[in-house]
């Protein structure tokens, strides 16, 4: 439904947006994520209309829409600091955007009343703004960008104001409200927790480009770069040299005097490629004895333990001073925790367990 | 006891200052003219106390305000001009502020300056200033005349447009600061969300700017409209002979007829008019407060 084509924005000296091209379907749940300053927000600007490329073409449902005002676009958007109109109550903001259609009256209310009753605003729609809580707030700039029956949605960092709990259950009430009424929604956020929850996609950026595009498991399990595997949840990472051994696996050298690890990879390493293996804290198992049929086993001395109550994660120094992180569920009470400071412990995981990634 | 010495001090102030003030000028107002020194009467006697000179004090200078027509005519004419060039100094403040709020921060400051500068200098000296540039020979005349635009010089001193121009001129950072201090803390997105929902700009600026800047224009108006009812020396100095403002008329009673019991009336009457916007003011600044909370 959107098309950028080798779209790029340049304020002065600085690039914010690269030579980028990307296509968003329609009734999809897209996330733009990436750190602050990686031209996420710029991107949906552009969308919005507040911002024009400096080179290269946005199209919405084929037509260009360079030359559309704000106003006239069917895309609406909801706020970082919602935006509410602090001198009109509740009702009137969101029936700001009806009345500027000409909507005939009975028609306006009708559409206030389906927006409040799917936000659970009914009780609040007299109040001004600055009357209601910050979750309402939310749930009100919502419903008035959600009012016109846009073709696409663009929300930006939309929970970013929220505490933890409510920014939880909001999640979910976005993917529920996305669902009913059909509409494509982008959102920006920095949250990798929030794209990965919400979204149905999600592209990871990084200064002005879009590194990998992906739904949130491929994005978890199969990182296409370093940078991704970084970005996206807690990771380690192994340095060494890739050797082909047998159809997809290698032999990775990453230690004089150790063993090499044995890794599978659809992607082609050659002889003696440098490469990192990226893997995830939860798919490395700790035990005190060596595990008799492991792919990799590798020991270690407990540094630190991070309890978080379901999970606890180790912090193992290996022999040769790098820090590799395991998780495990804390399925028993913690009085009864195998391991603790100090304790001599053997790592271990399969060959398929880790991505092998170039440099 | 603390708290009754803070809330002591403003009414110790007040009443020092204001109402024993209009105590005496009320006394005034109720007494009548007299060629003495001072010129009314009656005196104050402890000898035939205070019932007696009580007694004395009666309303009459009050219904010769209602009998001479010149009174409230001069009334209405100074409301006329006060509400007028009230509207003016809001058409030539609000662009400027708006302007100012909108200029990138680093400027900001030096702007304000530029609006507060001139009141370094005499006011009365800027009001003479005036004069040069508005009277037949005046700067404005020669250029116009420079320029082509006309042929004979315009009159335009000793008129009320005179009035109106330097009224304008002499209030406008009164309109100006309290509009910009609004304006400044409008945040921009809410222009951008009301362009999002399909405002163009200028509906966005009726419907979001002008609301939001509300509470502002009421305050900047206020702070021009009650002195400029009151204003004598803008009138006096750059008004004709048929500049009818209250404030000439006070001082002509004071000063040349000498009568200073109308005077006092005269002036009795102004704060009364003057109380009624004074309290519409204060409400809107309480109602601005409770906003903000």
């Amino acid at each position: 439904m959107i098309h950028f084509q080798n779209v790029t924005k340049r304020y002065g000296e600085f690039t914010a947006i690269d030579n980028l091209t990307i296509d968003i379907y329609e009734r999809e749940f897209y996330a733009l994520l990436g750190p602050s300053g990686c031209g996420k927000t710029t991107l949906m600007r552009m969308l919005a209309g507040f911002e024009t490329p400096t080179e290269g073409k946005i199209f919405l449902a084929g037509q260009d829409i360079a030359p559309v005002p704000p106003n006239k676009r069917a895309v609406n958007m909801m706020f970082q600091s919602y935006a509410l109109f602090p001198h009109l109550s509740v009702w009137e903001n969101i029936a700001f955007g009806l009345k500027r259609e000409k909507m005939p009256k009975h028609d306006i209310d009708d559409r206030v009343e389906a927006m409040l009753k799917l936000t659970r605003l009914e009780k609040f729609a007299r109040r001004k703004p600055h009357q209601i809580s910050g979750g309402q707030r939310q749930r009100v700039a919502l419903a008035r960008s959600l009012a016109k029956h846009p073709k696409l949605l663009l929300l930006d960092e939309p929970l970013g104001a929220l505490d933890k709990k409510l920014r939880q259950d909001t999640q979910f009430e976005l993917m529920d409200i996305q669902e009913k009424t059909g509409t494509t929604f982008v959102i920006v956020t920095h949250d990798q927790e929030e794209a990965m929850t919400v979204a149905s996609r999600v592209a990871v950026m990084d200064h002005g480009k879009i590194i990998q595009v992906a739904t949130p498991d491929r994005i978890y399990e199969n990182p296409n770069s370093v940078y991704v595997a970084d970005f996206i949840g807690d990771v380690n990472l192994i340095e060494g040299t890739a050797t082909p051994n047998g159809s997809d696996a290698y032999a990775m050298s990453w230690h004089e005097g150790h063993p090499p690890l044995t890794v599978k990879s659809p992607n082609a390493f050659s002889d003696g490629q440098k490469c990192h293996l990226a893997i995830r804290p939860e798919k490395v198992a700790i035990s005190s004895e060596q595990p008799a049929e492991a792919d990799n086993a590798v020991q270690g001395r407990i540094l630190d333990i991070a309890y978080l109550g379901n999970i606890s994660t180790y912090h193992v120094e290996l022999p040769t001073g790098a820090v590799i992180k395991a998780q495990t569920a804390n399925t028993r009470r913690i009085a009864r925790r195998a391991f603790t400071w100090e304790d001599t412990v053997w790592l271990s995981w399969t060959a398929t367990a880790g991505v092998l990634l170039a440099d | 006891m603390r708290r009754f010495v803070l809330i002591a001090i403003p009414y110790v102030w007040l009443l020092a200052l204001f109402l024993v003030p209009f105590a005496i000028v009320l006394k005034i107002a109720l007494s009548d003219a007299a060629i003495a020194r001072p010129p009314y009467f009656p005196q104050f006697d402890w000898a035939e106390g205070i019932a007696a000179f009580i007694a004395e004090l009666d309303f009459e200078n009050f219904v010769w305000l209602t009998e001479d027509d010149l009174y409230w005519k001069a009334y209405l004419s100074s409301l006329k001009i006060a509400v007028i060039s009230t509207f003016f100094t809001l058409l030539a403040g609000y662009p400027i502020a708006y302007g100012m709020a909108r200029a990138p921060e680093e400027w900001r400051p030096s702007l304000m300056m530029l609006v507060i500068l001139p009141f370094w200098t005499s006011f009365l000296i800027r009001v003479y200033a005036w004069m040069g540039i508005l009277s037949n020979e005046g700067f404005l005349n020669q250029f116009l005349m420079w320029i082509g635009v006309i042929s004979e010089p315009l009159t335009i001193l000793n008129t009320n447009s005179a009035v109106y121009i330097g009224i304008v001129y002499t209030y406008l950072p009164f309109m100006i600061l309290p509009v910009y201090s609004a304006l400044e803390r409008l945040d921009g997105s809410l222009i951008e969300a009301a362009e999002d929902l399909g405002c163009s700009r200028l509906t966005a600026f009726w419907l979001v700017t002008i609301p939001l800047s509300k509470t502002g224009i009421i305050a900047g108006s206020f702070l021009v409209f009650i002195p400029v009812l009151g204003e004598f020396v803008i009138p006096s100095l750059l008004g004709g002979s048929d500049t009818l403002m209250i404030g000439k008329v006070l001082w002509e009673e004071f000063f040349s007829n000498r009568d200073w019991p109308v005077a006092s009336a005269v002036a009795v009457v102004l704060l009364l008019l003057l109380v009624i916007p004074i309290v519409l003011f204060q409400r809107n600044q309480q109602k601005q407060q409770e906003a903000e909370q």
